[in-house]
């Protein structure tokens, strides 16, 4: 049924449709509207059965999830930025546990300094923590996401994390899709757990495990993702015929056919990349796009393979490994035959600095005209920057950084004015 | 009455007692529905407290619940000695997740319980004095907060002794640690500092609140089995010696919770809605120094000059349990 609604209602009636049982809920902006909206519908009794559980942090909301979905129950919860960092031993140890929780992650900066805008560091943060992560480019893939993800976790026994850009998804009033409860059934069966709290059959979960045990764990951990990589397809294919359209898969491609340069990112920001990219097709670039949805596990071969033509690679990406650069762009070059000089990171939008079409295409010409560095920061203030340096040489109290850029970036603009 | 063989266990007092009393007055512990749910072969060291403890809680509720029952525990002594993969000495579902979230892990399988209509099964969340008074302590009053259906205990051992004996907010004014060591002027931990999380508890208001000791294993079991009575959140502190981090001989561990209530240093009692109900009453009050005495962890008390100052601050709070909970019997 098409309906023009919220990111984050979306997501909540796709959730709901999922028949979760247990709920746990810690408010953190943009996250938010979405437990609201299952919380809602738990009070109303339209969503049964089910526990909606308030919780006082989200450790415990993540730890809550782990003991509803270890005593069998289809445990789902939702959080953001700092929420995430909050509850990183949790996260960690619902895949070392390998129970198969779904979380929304409205991505949102990390602080310090505080920020409530997006970008992907809270879930880049956690990309190795043995989660599934999906990423979303519009609402309608953040909704259809989900119904996935229920599949997916249940099905492989991992937890599975969507994220989704907060704000520009979570709070955008869209039309989507919303699929009917038989659909959903019908794709998504009931949880039949792996392994199980039962007093009938008792076990141990959870157990101390030395030396001679731990690697060959873990490593089935990684067998477990990598067989993400092999039943992907298959789970498109079954989304395709229960719901009538493409969700999910590995990575999206657009106008690839024959690109000599790719540009590569996660989430909504495709789209502002997509129309940058058309206007270069008008002038003649042979530009193409490539959108990645599983961010982990990383589809080494399939991207290996989609990249295979570009002589020009250029990651577009909302995270930063600070004394590093890129993320996303390390991890494309370990999925990139050609030089690794040819691959580009542009670190972007961080905070929610708008990323424009314009600012994009500036860069993309730098880059293929042979101006930009390896690592660029797209529209950033460079001379406050500067600013600031030279005033840490001239002395030695010089306070808050973050207070004093912006008290900088404050005054030029008002001198701009 | 069928008799059947009984595998004898050292159960505390009464146990030769129990074995003249009808099925349905022995103790759990020494009936042939014993569940062993922490069975034989565990690591834990010789005259353990926390073992001790956890045995007779755990079996207590098995009782009460007829085996239905799903434990969750937090890291540390109990979680490391009875369960090194592949091996587990757990006989019941048992769940392991962090060191600070284990009322939060009971939360939520008590949920999954509720959601799928078994009320019959119950759940015990366990774990030591750090992950219940530090780390643990957030989502444990979370738990309360919320009434959820769970039955907290806290095996207080008075430190971390896993790490290797560091402080605790449950370790003792002037006992020594590795983080508290016997040096400068005022050796041993500080005064004035530590939380009392049987009263924190019961300023939440839960149902039931109670004090128990591994020496009164009828008290022990008969609060387990009250507490089971009730549905909500229930907690449940264990005073539990370890021979390791108390530095007593691992024959004293009985010997020595026994003393820690007679001194009054423990107040043993139970509460119900954020009132006392009931407290254990010491026939004879024992000075402080008989049960510090046999304790390594307090021996800069006693050489190389003795500290009666920091003794006599020791009997005073002693005196102030006993004073508060009213723990003395009326002489006669």
């Amino acid at each position: 049924m098409l309906k023009q609604i919220e990111g984050s209602r979306a997501v909540a009636e796709a959730v709901a449709l999922c028949r979760p049982e247990v709920i746990c809920a810690y408010p953190i902006s943009p996250q938010t509207h979405i437990v609201e909206g299952l919380g809602e519908m738990v009070k109303a009794g339209e969503l049964k059965p089910c526990e909606f559980i308030n919780v006082e942090s989200e450790f415990a909301a993540m730890s809550v999830a782990i003991g509803a979905s270890a005593a069998g129950a289809r445990a789902y919860t939702a959080t953001a930025s700092q929420g995430l960092l909050f509850m990183a031993e949790a996260v960690f140890n619902a895949a070392g546990l390998g129970l198969p929780i779904v979380m929304t992650v409205a991505n949102r900066a990390i602080g310090a300094p505080i920020n409530i805008w997006n970008d992907h560091t809270d879930s880049m943060s956690q990309r190795d923590c043995g989660w599934i992560q999906l990423f979303a480019e519009t609402n309608q893939e953040a909704l259809d996401l989900h119904i996935l993800a229920f599949r997916v976790a249940e099905e492989l026994s991992i937890p599975v994390m969507v994220c989704m850009d907060g704000f520009i998804l979570t709070h955008a009033y869209e039309r989507v899709d919303m699929p009917a409860q038989a659909q959903v059934d019908a794709f998504l069966p009931p949880f039949e757990p792996r392994q199980v709290l039962d007093p009938q059959d008792p076990v141990s979960m959870g157990a101390m495990v030395g030396p001679e045990a731990f690697m060959e764990v873990r490593y089935l951990a990684h067998v477990k993702q990598m067989q993400v990589l092999d039943l992907m397809p298959g789970w498109a294919d079954d989304f395709r015929k229960a719901f009538g359209r493409d969700s999910g898969g590995l990575f999206h491609t657009y106008r690839m056919e024959d690109a000599d340069t790719v540009v590569v990112a996660l989430g909504s920001v495709l789209g502002t990349i997509k129309d940058t990219v058309d206007g270069l097709r008008d002038k003649g670039l042979k530009i193409g796009v490539l959108g990645i949805t599983c961010f982990r596990p990383w589809p080494t071969a399939a991207i290996r393979q989609a990249l295979a033509g570009a002589k020009t690679v250029i990651v577009i990406e909302k995270s930063f490994g600070v004394g590093l650069g890129g993320i996303v762009s390390a991890n494309v070059r370990t999925s990139y035959s050609g030089s690794l000089d040819a691959v580009y990171t542009v670190v972007a939008g961080l905070g929610g600095r708008p990323i424009t079409r314009e600012s994009l295409a500036r860069v993309i010409h730098e880059v293929l005209d042979g101006n930009a560095p390896a690592l660029t920061f797209l529209d950033l203030n460079r001379a406050a920057v500067d600013r600031f340096l030279a005033r840490e040489r001239e002395k030695r109290r010089t306070g808050p950084a973050a207070e004093a850029l912006i008290k900088d970036v404050g005054l030029v603009t008002a001198q701009l004015r | 009455m069928s008799f059947q063989p009984v595998k004898f266990y050292q159960t505390g007092t009464f146990t030769v007692g129990n074995r003249l009393l009808p099925d349905a007055e022995r103790s759990v512990q020494s009936t042939v529905r014993r569940t062993n749910s922490l069975n034989s072969g565990h690591r834990a060291c010789q005259g353990c407290g926390e073992a001790l403890g956890a045995r007779y809680a755990i079996d207590a509720a098995m009782e009460a619940t007829n085996g239905q029952l799903i434990a969750a525990n937090a890291t540390g002594c109990l979680e490391v000695f009875s369960t090194p993969y592949p091996e587990t000495s757990w006989q019941i579902p048992w769940i392991h997740s962090l060191f600070g979230n284990t009322a939060a892990v009971g939360t939520g399988i008590a949920a999954a319980m509720r959601v799928k209509g078994r009320s019959d099964v119950r759940v015990v969340a366990q774990g030591g004095d750090g992950g219940t008074t530090d780390i643990g302590f957030g989502c444990l009053s979370g738990m309360f907060e919320r009434n959820d259906d769970v039955l907290y205990i806290c095996y207080d051992n008075g430190a971390y002794m896993n790490t290797g004996v560091q402080r605790s907010s449950a370790t003792p004014s002037a006992a020594r640690t590795a983080t508290t060591m016997a040096v400068g002027p005022t050796p041993g931990n500080e005064f004035g500092q530590g939380k009392d999380l049987p009263l924190i508890a019961m300023a939440h208001g839960i149902p039931y609140v109670a004090t128990a000791l591994v020496s009164d294993l009828r008290d022990l079991e008969a609060k387990v089995l009250r507490a089971m009575e009730f549905r909500g959140a229930r907690y449940l502190h264990i005073l539990v010696p370890c021979p390791l981090g108390w530095g007593h001989d691992s024959s004293l561990t009985i010997r020595m919770a026994r003393l820690a209530k007679e001194t009054g240093i423990y107040p043993v009692f139970e509460a119900e809605n954020g009132e006392v109900t009931g407290v254990s009453k010491i026939r004879r009050q024992l000075p402080v120094e008989e049960y510090l005495k046999p304790q390594k962890r307090f021996a800069h008390l006693f050489s190389p000059k003795p500290r009666e100052d920091v003794i006599r601050r020791i009997q005073a709070k002693a005196d102030a349990n006993i004073r508060k909970y009213g723990l003395l019997e009326p002489q006669a």
